[in-house]
């Protein structure tokens, strides 16, 4: 299973299930919902966080182990 | 009439706020919170006035903070002083589908509602339209075209809030409560007497964070939710999903989506690839934090000089022209000496914050957020901690107050513990002159001076043990708390100017109505401390020293008169009443003085030192400083007093030691309680003892 941490810099996917609940409920409100594309757009130069860009309108920057609870297709 | 503000972070709510309000606003606390309440006053257009909360950003009515908390709370709560009669929604227009899930929730508790649709020219930048009139026939209630970053479209927002709380509008949503849960909310809805049944179900899914609710109303919605097998989370994820789902079908009709344009990232993307660069990313982030130390130290020393002038020579006016008395004496040296010391950070907290703001406002904040988060984590903070501990090696009280940004309850609590850590401007005074003393005047392979060196090595002793107490911290404190990292990264934006300026008033404000209270109370308690002592020893110090130095004029005489009551003063013998417990730190009885009245501001540590050791006024720059301490011997050994341990021992004690009153003043406001600066003051002090002792007896 991949999730967003799998995304390589550029790489693009669409969010399919959130593993962690509580934290897909905040997601959810701030717009990634199942079936949305996002992008991976930076990784911090030390590997963590990440910056992904939600459906190329807004941008989110999350840890890495909040991006390994967001399953991409 | 109460309105409120409410809308996403980042929608431009507080740039609505203040152009509704101008300068007729105030910030208080919302009531048992920590949480700033920016509450204002508008004409509008019947030319009554009303009244303007800024309600905290938050992207729905669940609550991960304590500012999204009280959002929570005051709309929920009908009898909360803060209730609106209205609501107006601030929306970013560019990113609609995020912003209407908040305005279909805040409809949905009945209160009614206008909808401002603003940064339209932005969302048309990127080739996204928005049919206005057909949004409002859509959703029933009054829509208002806004720019609040300039200011357009006010008087429109006006004639609107005028009209909508004459005829209040609220628009229907899509059903978002299932049938079983229906007589549960009935239920709830009558016992508290709510608008709806959705405010019922929040009083059911979210009981614990209404703390407006007693007990036995919590036992009552507890008994309730228990029957209904009530699962919160799976409620909240299903309405949002169909808020979506809705909001979604609303927009298909009103918006018209520019294909080619539609990338509204580019450029921010671009900018963040030189920005969050692995090597680029943090010479620029050195760069800036170069520049602004660069302009804090020199360019604040301007004013500051002015204020510390204006206020010498305020006292020596009205010391001139009052008759002298013990009540000038209070005024000048005591009260006005005083609030000269509130006054004089003034310059330093705007330009740091003029700084802090043009950053956030620009959006570059949350990639500094981004760029140090994994780094410091380790020592039990958070990417946010960064701007508050840099903001420290200017001044501790404003850099305090920035860590408001840290959403995390225990993050934020670390980093105010441990940002005293960091060498502040008002140590280099301190620093300066004993390094002066004690480190040679020589150059490291002719190129570094030892002295820059051994500042240098001051300030990075702090910072490391700024990491190493949240390190400890991280360890000791618990928490149940659950916060995400997760944050939304602005666009790179133009500062707005008008913005900046709000912001530096407010965090002046705050400085000096707050902090400023203890600051003047205690230079009063202190000035009483010095200028009196009991008995003979205080009252006939004048007449002792003009007996012991017959043949001085009376300029002369002044110092040592001013020496020897300082010494017979209570805080002289206080000084030496503690000096058995500094004796192992290497210091006298008269360093002793100078510890003590330091602990109002380290600053006066130079300035106590001065008179103790009776160097006139006239003269007191820092080289006659130096000599006076380098001669100055003590009686019982014969040694110099400023010896290298000493003086080292002393370096060491000011890079830990708590003594500002202003910090405790500033850690007690932001954490509401007395224990937080209790236990600092007691730890910082404890590492400052011991520390000193180490050196002393190792150089010893």
């Amino acid at each position: 299973m991949k999730s967003v941490a799998d995304l390589k810099e550029g790489e693009k996917g669409v969010i399919s299930a959130f593993l962690d609940n509580k934290l897909a409920l905040k997601l959810l409100e701030m717009g990634c919902l199942p079936g949305t594309e996002v992008t991976l757009d930076h990784k911090a130069p030390l590997g963590c966080p990440y910056c992904i860009s939600v459906s190329e309108d807004y941008q989110l920057s999350l840890r890495k182990s909040e991006a390994i609870t967001i399953l991409i297709d | 009439m109460i309105v409120a503000l409410i809308g996403n972070p980042n929608c431009g709510k507080s740039s609505l706020f203040n152009h509704l309000t101008g300068l007729r606003q105030k910030i208080g606390n919302f009531p048992g919170v920590t949480v700033d309440k920016k509450v204002g006053f508008c004409k509008i257009s019947d030319g009554s006035d009303i009244q303007v909360i800024d309600l905290p950003g938050t992207y729905s009515l669940y609550p991960n903070s304590l500012d999204e908390q009280v959002v929570l709370e005051v709309l929920t709560n009908q009898n909360h002083s803060d209730y609106p009669d209205l609501a107006v929604i601030v929306v970013d227009s560019s990113n609609l589908k995020r912003n209407l899930l908040l305005f279909e929730e805040v409809n949905d508790l009945g209160i009614p509602t206008v909808l401002a649709l603003n940064m339209l020219d932005v969302a048309n930048e990127i080739g996204i339209s928005v049919n206005t009139p057909k949004l409002e026939k859509i959703l029933g209630i009054p829509v208002v075209e806004v720019n609040a970053r300039e200011g357009i479209g006010l008087e429109g927002l006006k004639l609107t809030i005028f009209r909508a709380l004459e005829k209040k509008q609220i628009h229907e949503n899509v059903e978002v409560i299932s049938e079983e849960m229906k007589p549960a909310a009935k239920a709830v809805k009558k016992r508290f007497s709510l608008k709806t049944d959705y405010a019922a179900l929040h009083y059911l899914t979210q009981t614990d964070k209404l703390t407006f609710l007693n007990s036995e109303e919590k036992k009552f919605l507890g008994k309730i939710s228990g029957e209904l097998n009530l699962d919160a989370d799976a409620f909240q994820a299903k309405e949002v999903m169909d808020r979506y789902k809705d909001i979604g079908v609303t927009l298909s009709q009103v918006v018209e989506i520019e294909a080619e344009k539609h990338n509204s990232l580019t450029l921010t993307q671009k900018i963040d690839n030189v920005l969050i660069h692995r090597f680029w990313g943090y010479v620029i982030f050195l760069g800036i934090l170069f520049l602004i130390f660069q302009s804090v130290f020199t360019l604040a020393n301007y004013p500051m000089d002015l204020i510390d002038g204006g206020i010498a020579s305020l006292n020596d006016f009205l010391k001139s022209v009052l008759p002298e008395s013990k009540i000038t004496d209070l005024l000048t040296d005591g009260l006005i000496a005083g609030i000269g010391g509130v006054v004089i950070f003034i310059p330093q907290i705007a330009f740091l914050f003029a700084f802090i703001s043009i950053l956030e406002e620009s959006g570059y904040m949350a990639r500094v957020v981004v760029l140090m988060d994994k780094l410091i984590r380790k020592f039990g903070m958070s990417g946010k901690s960064v701007v508050p501990l840099i903001s420290s090696m200017a001044c501790t009280v404003p850099a305090i107050m920035s860590a408001r940004t840290i959403g995390n309850w225990k993050d934020r609590l670390i980093t105010i513990m441990v940002t005293p850590l960091m060498s502040c401007s008002a140590r280099l005074p301190i620093y300066t002159i004993l390094i002066a003393l004690v480190v040679p005047d020589d150059k490291l392979f002719g190129l570094f001076g030892f002295q820059g060196l051994a500042l240098m090595g001051l300030y990075l002793l702090g910072f490391f043990s700024a990491l190493v107490g949240g390190w400890f911290l991280k360890k000791i404190l618990k928490t149940n708390e659950r916060t995400f990292f997760v944050m939304e990264l602005p666009t790179y934006k133009k500062p707005r100017w008008k913005q900046v300026g709000f912001t530096i008033l407010e965090k002046v404000k705050t400085f000096v109505f707050e902090a400023g209270k203890v600051i003047v109370a205690i230079s009063i308690i202190l000035w009483v401390l010095a200028s009196y002592g009991p008995g003979e020893g205080f009252s006939k110090a004048e007449e002792r020293v003009a007996a012991q130095n017959i043949g001085l004029t009376t300029d002369q005489l002044e110092p040592k008169i001013a020496a020897e009551k300082l010494q017979n003063s209570y805080a002289g013998l206080f000084g030496k009443f503690i000096e058995p417990a500094i004796k192992p730190l290497g210091y006298d009885w008269k360093i002793g003085i100078a510890l003590i009245t330091s602990f109002a501001a380290r600053e006066v540590f130079v300035g106590t030192i001065s008179t103790i050791y009776s160097i006139g006024a006239e003269d007191a720059d820092d080289s006659t400083i130096k000599s006076r301490l380098k001669n100055e011997i003590n009686p019982e050994t014969g040694e110099p007093v400023f010896s290298v341990a000493t003086s080292y021992s002393l370096l060491i004690f000011y890079v830990f030691a708590m003594m500002c009153m202003s910090t405790i003043a500033v850690v007690y406001r932001e954490t509401k309680s007395w224990k937080w600066p209790i236990i600092q003051l007691i730890y910082m002090s404890a590492l400052a003892y011991v520390s000193a002792f180490a050196v002393y007896w190792f150089l010893k």
